[in-house]
């Protein structure tokens, strides 16, 4: 999966940031900078999903959760302390993400008492459970009302002689800085010898902890670390809007939305949440723009997926770099091609279906050969 | 001296009785085949020694230690690595980081740092090299052919290195150039110290390898002894002709 | 006292409803191990129908399921057909975001048709109760409970009675399995999934003559159907029939011995508790594999 990439890299990556910087200098219009905000948002979010659900193969469906409390966090730490505007809460926004962590630690380890199908609607459980938590508590969250945030910067919207075109970029940098964190996170684990137990869990568990991988705790801490990205985002985008309510920040769309940003970008790599968010948020939000009825909007949205994932089933990050990799071994001897020095080996005739089978999807392929 | 020792195994799976008051033993620095009819519970047996499965009744014993029902980990980590008959490696994984999973670390340090610049991978590669397939290093697993699947899973067990390794078919749909290939690769991990418990169908493979056989029917054990010896029992002819 | 038997009568009433919808669901799981997040949307889209067809045409409710059934298992099956089956890998998780997309387009299709207005069904049986004893009981929770109980025999009978159904049970054991005995496990898959969304459309007539609804109300079905289906161990019918009851009995008992903001937590604090406990569910088995 990984093959060299040598010097082309590190300078794309600093153009990528080059041109991250510079956008809402250039679009200054906050229109662009307010989708852009949102886009980067759930980038940092969907690539700490990835994390836990692309390295690990658990599909996690409850991280709205996560985000919620963030994002409650945050307007419950402002509210009780009396903390004013401006740059203050952007500084808590870390602590609201360890937040949400704790609480993810014995969420995340009932629902990983249970295998695969049965922990993704575990998940959307939990997150059911902590919803109607923000709507009953209303000690602490205010019920349906929600809360309001501090007004960030005086020098914003909605004041006289406010400047809408800088209004937005706090936020758009902060946003910037946590999806660049949530990546080089993604980066490291990925090449830890963790993240490689990770990702052994993902192709055979059980085979993974017979072979010492720590499967209980990896997927815990896997859990958890994305449930902080999570929570962070949650709190950035409810300082961002200005206010918390249920039905807003506990949101059952915010979980498929972020699966179909890692699918469309490609799951289990660390670029693709990051190019399926931005992509995704951007068309989305262009259809609540033009779209405003009701109805209609979700209707697209509806078919928006469709269309992604019947077109675009292994995501545009996969599907590229097969089609390198082709055009690669077109040039040279495949790499599947042994040298003369080792004996020839070949599955042979006698080679049982499954063996076979294993090209491409053997994950899954092995997963359906067990009787239930 | 006996190194691993399974004492009156019993395992059934609903009706089925897959072991049968079975005890085997193997000695510390030997082959030894383990053979016997298709369903006989060589499978089973390998499981519960490694802990897949856990026994109904029953003991088993390794390196003076009771090992009854311990977990997969422990048992490997205890040195005893196997093979599966249906090869379990990381198919998305590529050849040399499915030789990494098993060379776990269990310190914060060793989890958190990487794996591709260190003693590790260098000895990664010469385990590749010594079963022959070095050249694969990149490729995803997934995509090799069967027999390579094989010889990267021996390979990755290796790495870990067990005292005892048990093999599950490892010639079982594999051409007979590998065979021989692997037949020396077993024999050379033999003189080194290692020793193996090999189940097989192909009975030029146990004949030739093994110094001693084992033979299982309807899960228990019914003949041992050397290969010549077994070849002429009549109780194990007749398991293998009589159903 | 009566008050908690009361609740109970009424819990084990409508726990039935929710056995039938989340039977469609459970069976999904068990023969094609995807989970279909748009059932809430169908059992909101089938009471949408009967209204429909009680409103425009005068239609009865349950005479109206001869239409309504049929047409819903037309759309299981091209669902199924149009969008499940193309999925080859991941399918588990596509299939999470391709019945999602369905249910969103429902949802969207029956906003621009009904606006997002709640609205409640209407047909004399339903307001009209008698007495038992010192218990009144609505018609409707009556008629809706037998209701389930002839579907979920008829469709106990096709599981069990039936050729079909021997293959539905095949798929369910073992896909791979069923394939290579030469049972067109795609076949089964597709009019499976369509009789899961007919049986919903006869959940979602009993539903809506009970409970008031808008195209929203899906959201809240389907956490339940989901947490019922898990309680009762994936795949597993009886599981699926045990938990409803015990689910909404529990529910509707809180409701009155504490209060009816908390019965919803209980229900799936529930949840939680059983996991802990038995994470495979009720029946279930669980999941993972050994060779
Ligand atoms: N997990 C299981 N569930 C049910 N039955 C099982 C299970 N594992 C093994 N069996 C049964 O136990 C018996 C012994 O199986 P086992 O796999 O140990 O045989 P084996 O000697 O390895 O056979 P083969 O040479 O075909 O590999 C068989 O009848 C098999 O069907
Ligand atoms: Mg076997």
């Amino acid at each position: 999966m990984i093959t060299a990439r040598k010097y082309g890299k590190p300078v794309g990556l600093l153009a990528l940031l080059g041109v991250a910087i510079a956008f809402p200098l250039v679009f200054s219009d906050p229109t662009y900078t307010t989708i852009a905000v949102f886009a980067l948002i759930f980038a940092s979010a969907a690539s700490g999903w990835n994390i836990f659900a692309g390295y690990t193969g658990y599909i996690a469906l409850g991280h709205a959760a996560y985000f919620g409390i963030g994002a409650y966090a945050l307007a419950i730490i402002c509210q009780r302390y009396n903390i004013p505007g401006g740059w203050e809460p952007i500084y808590l926004i870390p602590l609201c993400g360890l937040i949400a962590g704790v609480f993810a630690i014995p969420l995340g380890a009932i629902a990983l008492r249970t295998r695969r199908h049965t922990f993704i609607v575990v998940t959307i459980a939990t997150f059911f459970i902590v919803q109607l938590m923000a709507f009953n508590l209303r000690g602490l969250t205010n019920g349906s009302t929600g809360l309001d945030m501090p007004i960030p910067f005086q020098w914003g919207a909605g004041y006289q002689g406010g400047n809408q075109s800088i209004y937005n970029l706090p936020f758009y940098f902060t946003a910037l800085a946590l999806t660049i964190v949530a990546l080089a996170v993604s980066w490291f684990i990925r090449h830890s010898k963790y993240g490689l137990g990770l990702l052994a869990i993902r192709d055979d568990e059980d085979r993974a902890r017979g072979l010492g991988v720590r499967t209980g705790s990896s997927k815990l801490s896997a859990f958890v670390i994305s449930a902080i990205f999570a929570g962070m985002a949650g709190a950035l985008f409810a300082y961002f809007i200005g206010s918390v309510q249920p039905q807003f920040d506990f949101d059952p769309l915010f979980d498929l939305s972020i699966a179909l940003m890692t699918f469309l970008g490609g799951i289990g790599t660390r670029a693709g949440p990051i190019l399926g968010a931005l992509v995704l948020e951007f068309a989305q939000q262009w259809l609540t723009l033009y779209f405003t009825q009701d109805g209609l909007y979700l209707i697209l949205y509806g078919v928006l997926f469709l269309v992604v994932i019947l077109l675009l089933p292994r995501g545009v990050i996969p599907s590229l770099q097969e089609l390198w990799a082709k055009g690669r071994a077109r040039g040279r001897i495949g790499p599947l091609v042994l040298p003369v020095k080792t004996p020839v080996m070949s599955a042979g005739t006698t080679s049982p279906p499954t063996a076979t089978r294993m090209t491409g999807q053997a994950g899954e392929t092995a997963h359906e050969e067990v009787p239930r | 001296m006996t190194i691993l020792e399974v004492r009156n195994a019993s395992k059934a799976f609903g009706g089925i009785h897959a072991l049968n008051d079975c005890s085997i033993s193997v000695e510390a620095g030997k082959i030894t085949g383990l053979i016997g009819p298709n369903g006989s519970g060589k499978t089973t047996l390998f499981n519960v020694i490694t802990g897949y499965e856990k026994v109904d009744a029953g003991e088993v014993h390794y390196d003076g230690r009771t090992i009854t029902n311990a977990t997969p980990n422990k048992v490997f980590a205890m040195g005893i690595g196997r093979t599966f008959q249906l090869t379990r490696i990381f198919p998305r994984l590529s050849v040399l980081e499915n030789m990494h999973v098993s060379a776990q670390r269990h310190s914060l340090r060793g989890l958190l740092g990487g794996w591709s610049r260190s003693n590790e991978r260098q000895r990664a590669l010469e385990l590749l090299e010594f079963v022959g397939i070095a050249a694969l290093k990149d490729a995803q697993a997934g995509n090799l052919s069967y027999g390579q699947k094989k010889l990267l899973e021996f390979a990755f067990i290796l790495i870990a290195e067990p005292k005892v390794i048990l093999l599950d078919e490892p010639a079982g749909g594999v051409n007979p150039t590998m065979i021989n290939h692997l037949q020396s690769r077993i024999q050379e991990l033999n003189k080194q110290g290692i020793t193996f418990l090999i189940v097989e169908h192909n009975m030029e493979f146990i004949m030739q390898l093994c110094d001693t056989v084992t033979v299982m029917h309807r899960g228990t054990k019914i003949a041992e002894g050397t290969p010549a010896n077994v070849r002429q029992n009549p109780a194990v002819l007749e398991a293998y002709l009589g159903d | 006292m009566e008050l908690i038997i009361d609740a109970i009568i009424t819990g084990i009433l409508t726990g039935g409803v929710y056995a039938l919808m989340a039977s469609g669901l459970t069976l999904v799981f068990g023969v094609m191990e995807i989970i279909n997040i748009a059932q809430g949307a169908f059992v909101i889209l089938g009471a949408y129908l009967s209204y429909a067809l009680a409103q425009h045409f005068h239609i009865d409710l349950f005479l109206g399921l001869l239409i309504t059934m049929p047409v819903m298992f037309v759309l299981g099956v091209l669902i199924q057909v149009l969008f499940i089956r193309p999925l080859k890998r991941d399918r588990t998780m596509l299939s999470i975001l391709v019945t999602f997309a369905v249910a969103l387009i429902i949802e969207g299709v029956l906003t621009i048709l009904f606006t997002a207005n709640i609205v409640t069904l209407k047909a004399p049986y339903i307001t009209q109760s008698f007495r038992i004893g010192n218990f009144y009981l609505s018609y409707i929770y009556v008629y809706g409970f037998l209701l389930s109980v002839v579907l979920l025999a008829g469709l106990y009978l096709l599981l069990y009675r039936t050729k079909f159904g021997q293959s539905v049970r095949a798929s369910m054991l073992n896909r791979t399995a069923a394939q290579l005995i030469g049972i067109d496990v795609e076949r089964v898959s597709a009019l499976t999934f369509g009789i899961g969304v007919a049986l919903t459309a006869a959940g979602g007539m009993a539903f809506g003559a009970t409970t008031a609804f808008n195209p929203g109300s899906s959201y809240d079905l389907i956490s339940r159907l989901l947490t019922i289906i898990v309680l009762g161990g994936m795949g597993s019918l009886s599981g699926a029939l045990i938990a409803s009851l015990g689910m909404l009995i529990i529910e509707n008992v809180t409701a009155v011995v504490w209060s009816p903001t908390w019965s919803s937590t209980v229900f799936f604090v529930l949840l939680v508790v059983i996991l802990i406990l038995r994470p495979q569910g009720l029946l279930g088995k669980l999941e993972g594999r050994k060779q």
